[in-house]
């Protein structure tokens, strides 16, 4: 059995949170650099070179590429044989969140309550956690700094079997669409089908936490993904709504089984500031 | 096409010259206002009729910015979703502020005081907040002090880049702009 210290917790997640915000992944830097040799309008293009301007000041400044650094959302896989002591793992996540925006200046985004919008106390925490109970001794921490502006623009349809996945195409279409600028495209776009409710939900969030150019292992998802890449730069939304053929850098599907009545489909969208990192203890 | 240089506050003449799609640079004194501070407002002139801040002929930048590292001006500062201040902005309009600088979709009825009151709405690129803050050369707190981020702020900025969404005849290059690259 392993054995992982609270406090070990808490710097690490400290970290990644100001790396998240500081440090634009490579997959989303070399998927601007590729949208700008094939972007057909120039303010598109003007905006794609913008934007790799700014991730490169984010990274030798250290400040935060955008000013909404987020809501800090956790997927952690547990091992059932790693054990942690010190205090409970949801205390040194939000202790780390609070740490790491704190010390890196990063935004207090956060109010406590939906309804009278007072602000929360806890610098950026509450941050939203899931757990996964994995095999093995290990402790896998995936983090994103998630934005405001493409969140609100998400969506999740509980379709009927019968519109199959045209019904699914035209929805997920649909949620880009509608979105337009209002999600900083351009977008990854994560997409969440099959099993129930509240988890079609969670895979398309989950989804996003793949790089961008990883394909879903089942050949007919990996090309409905690729399909609807396709179809969703041809929208002509563009990179910041402004017109283009760069709507979105990747599309990414997860699935799960369902009930024999249902076709549950939740659309995720991320804006170009596609913010993840991961750690393995 | 070479961006146009502004300085802010716009005179109503260079405000009726301005095109949508237009990209443009943006030098002078411009103010920050998101959700909290336009409820605020609204509130304050149901109660007196007063703003804190004199707004005629100003522009109001949408933006919550990061707070600001030790010997910086302010810390990143891009533009935030414009259409969640729709429902304050026409009261806004009327009282003559002249542009607004956000990002992402209008209400009709925003448009429709935009072409009223001439008016522009800008868009800045979401998302590219360090690179915008290298544009802002001070900043100081007008009102609402309490509200952190969402306080009200005069900035002064030296060629803040930004690209006409909505000019005062209610042309929208959102629309345009998709037009042109839908297949």
């Amino acid at each position: 059995m392993k054995i992982i210290k609270y406090e070990e917790i808490v710097k690490h997640v400290s970290k990644m949170c100001q790396e998240a915000n500081f440090d634009l992944g490579q997959d989303v830097v070399n998927a601007f650099q590729s949208a700008l040799k094939k972007e057909k309008s120039e303010t598109g293009k003007d905006i794609l070179e913008q934007l790799i301007a700014n991730a490169d000041i984010a990274t030798s400044e250290r400040v935060p590429m955008c000013q909404d650094t987020g809501v800090s959302v956790f997927i952690i896989e547990l091992g059932q044989d790693c054990h942690i002591t010190g205090g409970k793992l949801y205390d040194a996540i939000n202790e780390g969140v609070k740490k790491g925006y704190e010390e890196g200046y990063l935004r207090h985004s956060i109010v406590d309550h939906p309804i009278t919008r007072e602000k929360s106390k806890g610098y950026n925490t509450p941050s939203i956690i899931h757990v996964e109970l994995v095999e093995g001794d290990e402790l896998v921490i995936h983090m994103s700094a998630k934005g405001g502006g493409s969140e609100n623009m998400s969506t999740l349809k509980m379709l009927k079997p019968s519109d199959g996945v045209e019904g699914v195409k035209n929805f997920i279409l649909d949620t880009v669409r509608v979105a337009g600028p209002n999600a900083c495209p351009p977008l990854v776009v994560g997409v969440g089908v099959g099993g129930n409710f509240e988890r079609s939900a969670y895979l398309a969030k989950k989804s996003l936490f793949r790089p961008i150019g990883h394909r879903n292992e089942r050949t007919e998802i990996s090309e409905l993904e690729m399909e609807l890449m396709e179809k969703i730069n041809q929208l002509g939304i563009g990179p910041q709504g402004m017109g283009g053929s760069t709507t979105a850098l990747d599309v990414k599907i997860e699935i799960e089984p369902c009930h024999i009545a249902a076709l549950p489909v939740a659309v995720n969208l991320n804006c170009h500031a596609s913010r993840h990192k991961e750690i393995r203890l | 096409m070479a961006a146009i240089q502004l300085s802010c506050p716009i005179s109503d003449e260079e405000i009726k010259t301005l095109k949508a799609g237009d990209r443009v640079l943006l030098s002078g004194t411009i103010y920050t206002a998101r959700d909290a501070a336009h409820k605020r407002m609204s509130e304050a002139l149901q109660n007196s009729g007063k703003l804190p801040v004199q707004i005629a002929g100003q522009i109001i930048y949408y933006v919550g910015p990061t707070p600001a590292k030790p010997g910086q001006v302010i810390g990143s500062a891009g533009p935030t979703t414009s259409g969640r201040m729709d429902k304050y902005t026409p009261a806004l309009l009327e009282l003559g502020l002249k542009g607004m600088i956000g990002k992402g979709y209008r209400s009709d009825e925003v448009v429709e005081s935009i072409k009223k009151n001439k008016a522009v709405y800008f868009g800045a690129i979401g998302g590219s907040g360090a690179l915008i803050a290298r544009t802002i050369k001070s900043s100081e707190i007008i009102a609402y002090q309490d509200l952190g981020p969402e306080a009200i702020y005069k900035l002064e900025v030296k060629e803040f880049p930004a690209i006409v969404i909505i000019d005062s005849k209610g042309n929208d290059w959102y629309e345009i702009g998709k037009q042109q690259y839908q297949s």
